[in-house]
């Protein structure tokens, strides 16, 4: 059913359809909206049997949903930014353990500086946990990819991280289509565990492992993770058969048939970059874009393919690997191994820098001549910058960074950012 | 064999044969159908009091709940020496997450006991005093103030004994740890730290809190017991001597959780929703010297010079604890 909804609104929905049974909830921006609504429908009524705790901070969220879980019951949570790195033991542990719990990170930055807007800086600071990773494109995607998300955690028996880019996602109102009930338990099964605490028959969950077999027990965890490779692109293509829409899958080209330079990206950017190349291929500009939606396990083939008959690649991401360049960018590096094309790392929209047409326009033109630097920040106001390292040369006693950027800006809200 | 009453004299202490009780006062353990919760062959030490106070207090909370009982557990000695890979203790369903999350990964599993319609099946979380105390306080609180259906029992050592004895916030002032070393000007763990759990549990009104020693298993058992009676937010505070930690000899655990009983220095009592309701009397009253002497980690205060003053400081610690808890039954 079409609905005019917030993007939290519709990924609530979305769930409650999956018949969670155990939803933790502790409050970070972007992602209440998210927890609020599921809150209303247990406490209503409309959403049983399920059972919402209110907990003390994200680590005890996820702990919380490591006992659910692993007595049987299918668990959700949501976070964001700091709230993932406070819960991030419970999150390797959840993939440690296997246990298959869904959860919404509403994208946002990370601090120091106290940041609350949209980067992907969280959820990749988290990429080597053990989760599945997919990213929404927009709230239609959102929505779907936690439906598959259950299916495919479950069958795993592994965590899944439906990512989805705070306030520009979770804030925005979009015409979404709601699927019904029936639809969602036609394609979503009841979660069959494969292991469980149960007194009838005693098992141990989590014991100490030492050298003699944690290698064994790792590389069970990367073989298991490498098995989504195959299944999501099944489960998206059993998803259009029951819902009747492509949703989903590893990475999907865009334009690049016969394409020199082609842009790789994650979420909701993507409609942007869209713009910009149907605007540029209008001009006659070999130009087209790879968004990828699953991010962990990394579909290395996939992107490979998707990339080969380009001269160029740049790569724009709203993350960054302080101290190399880029994150994204050395995951597709790594994809593109033994390949000879141009690389550029473009460090885009951190804290919730706008990414306009105008620049990626600007930036894809210079792309294409290949004079971009390997690594470019877009937009990156270089007089702030140099002021204030000619202030650090000058005195030894600088100050805060943060606040010393802000006293030079002036009026933040003023600004156009 | 049927059951025969039979008369006898008490001795003046518990050391009542569980033969000459009825049968629903006798100790778990003494039946041939106990529960094993924690089988034989696990890596404790010799004479470790938390394996003994596990054993009692699980296999007890089985006999309440008659085998329905699901058990998350805190990193800690416990853990360990029950799952060396690839063995494993417990008889029961049983899961360890992380240092600081057993009773959060607790009220995870009741949840999902009770929106499966399993609620006959209980939960019990478990850590020791750093787990529960320290790394793990914040989700015990938050179990508590939500009032979630788990019975915690803490099991203090006064340390983390497993990672090689060093101070938690229920080291006791002046005892030496790897971190509160018996050195300086005022050696051992300093005075006006740390926290008594016990007394913050009752501030959170749960329904029941007790505390409890090795000493005496059977008062132990009863209030196990009693918790699986009562549904919401339970704790029990075991105290647990550890001969490693503490300096003891192994065949002296019982001995010494009895004097840390006998002379005050840890109160045994029983509380429902924030009102103490019993205490169990100091039967012999002891001065603490008799308590601390046997141990190590206090043998700075026994050397040529005794610390007079220090010792003073600890029996004045005990006499707090004898008046604000009424243990000579004074009330």
């Amino acid at each position: 059913m079409l609905k005019q909804m917030e993007g939290s609104r519709a990924v609530a929905e979305a769930v409650a359809l999956c018949r969670p049974e155990v939803i933790c909830a502790y409050p970070i921006s972007p992602q209440t909206h998210i927890v609020e609504a599921l809150g209303e429908m247990v406490k209503d009524g409309s959403l049983a049997p399920c059972e919402f705790i209110n907990v003390e901070s994200e680590f005890a969220a996820m702990s919380v949903a490591v006992g659910a879980s692993a007595a049987g019951a299918r668990s959700y949570t949501a976070t964001a930014s700091q709230g993932l790195l406070y819960m991030a033991e419970a999150v390797f542990n959840a993939s440690g353990l296997g246990l298959p719990i869904v959860m919404t990170v509403a994208n946002r930055a990370i601090g120091a500086p106290i940041n609350i807007w949209n980067d992907h800086s969280d959820a990749l600071a988290m990429r080597d946990a053990g989760w599945i990773q997919l990213f929404a494109e927009n709230n239609q995607e959102a929505l779907d990819l936690h439906i598959q998300a259950f299916r495919l955690g479950e069958e795993l028996s592994l965590p899944v991280m439906v990512c989805m880019d705070g306030f520009i996602l979770t804030h925005a109102f979009e015409r979404v289509d709601m699927p019904t009930q029936a639809q969602v338990d036609a394609y979503l099964p009841c979660y069959e565990p494969r292991q469980v605490l149960d007194p009838g028959e005693p098992v141990s969950i989590g014991a100490m492992v030492g050298p003699e077999a944690f290698m064994e027990v790792r590389y069970l965890a990367h073989a298991r993770q490498m098995e989504a490779l195959k299944l999501i692109p099944a489960y998206a293509a059993e998803f259009k058969a029951v819902f009747g829409r492509d949703s989903g899958g590893l990475c999907h080209s865009y334009r690049t048939e016969d394409a020199e330079t082609i842009v790789v990206a994650m979420g909701s950017v993507l409609g942007t970059i869209k713009d910009v190349i149907d605007e540029m291929r209008e001009a006659g500009h070999k130009i087209g874009v790879l968004g990828i939606t699953l991010f962990r396990p990394f579909p290395v083939e996939g992107v490979r393919a998707g990339l080969l008959g380009a001269k160029r690649v740049v790569v724009l991401e709203k993350s960054m690997a302080v101290g190399l360049g880029g994150i994204l960018s050395t995951n597709v590096r790594m994809a593109l191994s033994g390949l000879h094309m141009h690389g550029y790392t473009v460090i885009a929209g951190l804290g919730g820098r706008a990414i306009t047409r105008k620049s990626l326009l600007g930036l894809f033109l210079k792309a294409e001549k290949d004079e971009l630097d390997h690594v470019t920040f877009l937009d990156l106001d270089w007089v702030m910058v140099n002021k204030q390292l000619e202030r650090e040369k000058a005195h030894r006693r600088s100050g805060p960074v943060a606040e010393n950027l802000l006293r030079d800006v002036g009026v933040v809200a003023a600004r156009n950012y | 064999m049927s059951f025969q009453p039979i008369k006898f004299y008490q001795t003046g202490t518990f050391t009542v044969g569980n033969r000459l009780l009825p049968p629903e006062q006798r100790s778990v353990q003494a039946s041939g159908k106990r529960f094993n919760s924690i089988n034989s062959g696990h890596r404790a030490c010799q004479g470790c009091g938390e394996a003994l106070g596990a054993r009692y207090a699980i296999d007890a909370a089985m006999e309440a709940t008659d085998g329905r009982l699901v058990a998350a557990n805190a990193t800690g000695c416990l853990e360990v020496f029950s799952t060396p890979y690839p063995e494993t203790s417990w008889q029961i369903p049983w899961i360890h997450s992380l240092f600081g999350n057993a009773a959060a990964v607790a009220t995870g599993i009741a949840a999902a006991l009770k929106v499966k319609g399993q609620a006959q099946t209980r939960v019990v979380a478990q850590g020791g005093d750093g787990g529960t105390t320290d790394i793990g306080f914040g989700c015990l609180s938050g179990m508590f103030e939500r009032n979630d259906d788990v019975l915690y029992i803490c099991y203090d050592n006064g340390g983390y004994m497993n990672t090689g004895v060093q101070r938690s916030s229920a080291t006791p002032p002046a005892a030496r740890t790897a971190t509160t070393p018996a050195v300086g000007a005022a050696p051992g763990n300093v005075f006006g730290q740390g926290k008594f759990v016990p007394a913050i549990a009752l501030a959170h009104d749960i329904p029941y809190v007790a505390t409890a020693t090795v000493a005496d298993l059977r008062d132990l058992e009863a209030k196990v017991r009693r918790a699986m009676e009562i549904r919401g937010a339970r704790y029990i505070h075991i105290l647990v001597p550890c001969p490693l930690g503490w300096g003891t000899q192994s065949n002296e655990t019982i001995k010494m959780a009895r004097l840390a009983k006998e002379t005050g220095i840890f109160p045994v009592f029983e509380a429902e929703h924030g009102e103490i309701k019993a205490v169990l009397p100091i039967r012999h009253q002891l001065p603490v010297e008799e308590y601390l002497k046997p141990q190590k980690r206090y043998a700075h205060l026994f050397g040529k010079q005794p610390q007079v003053e220090v010792i003073a400081r600890l029996q004045a610690l005990a006499d707090r604890n004898i008046k604000r808890y009424g243990l000579l039954g004074q009330g």
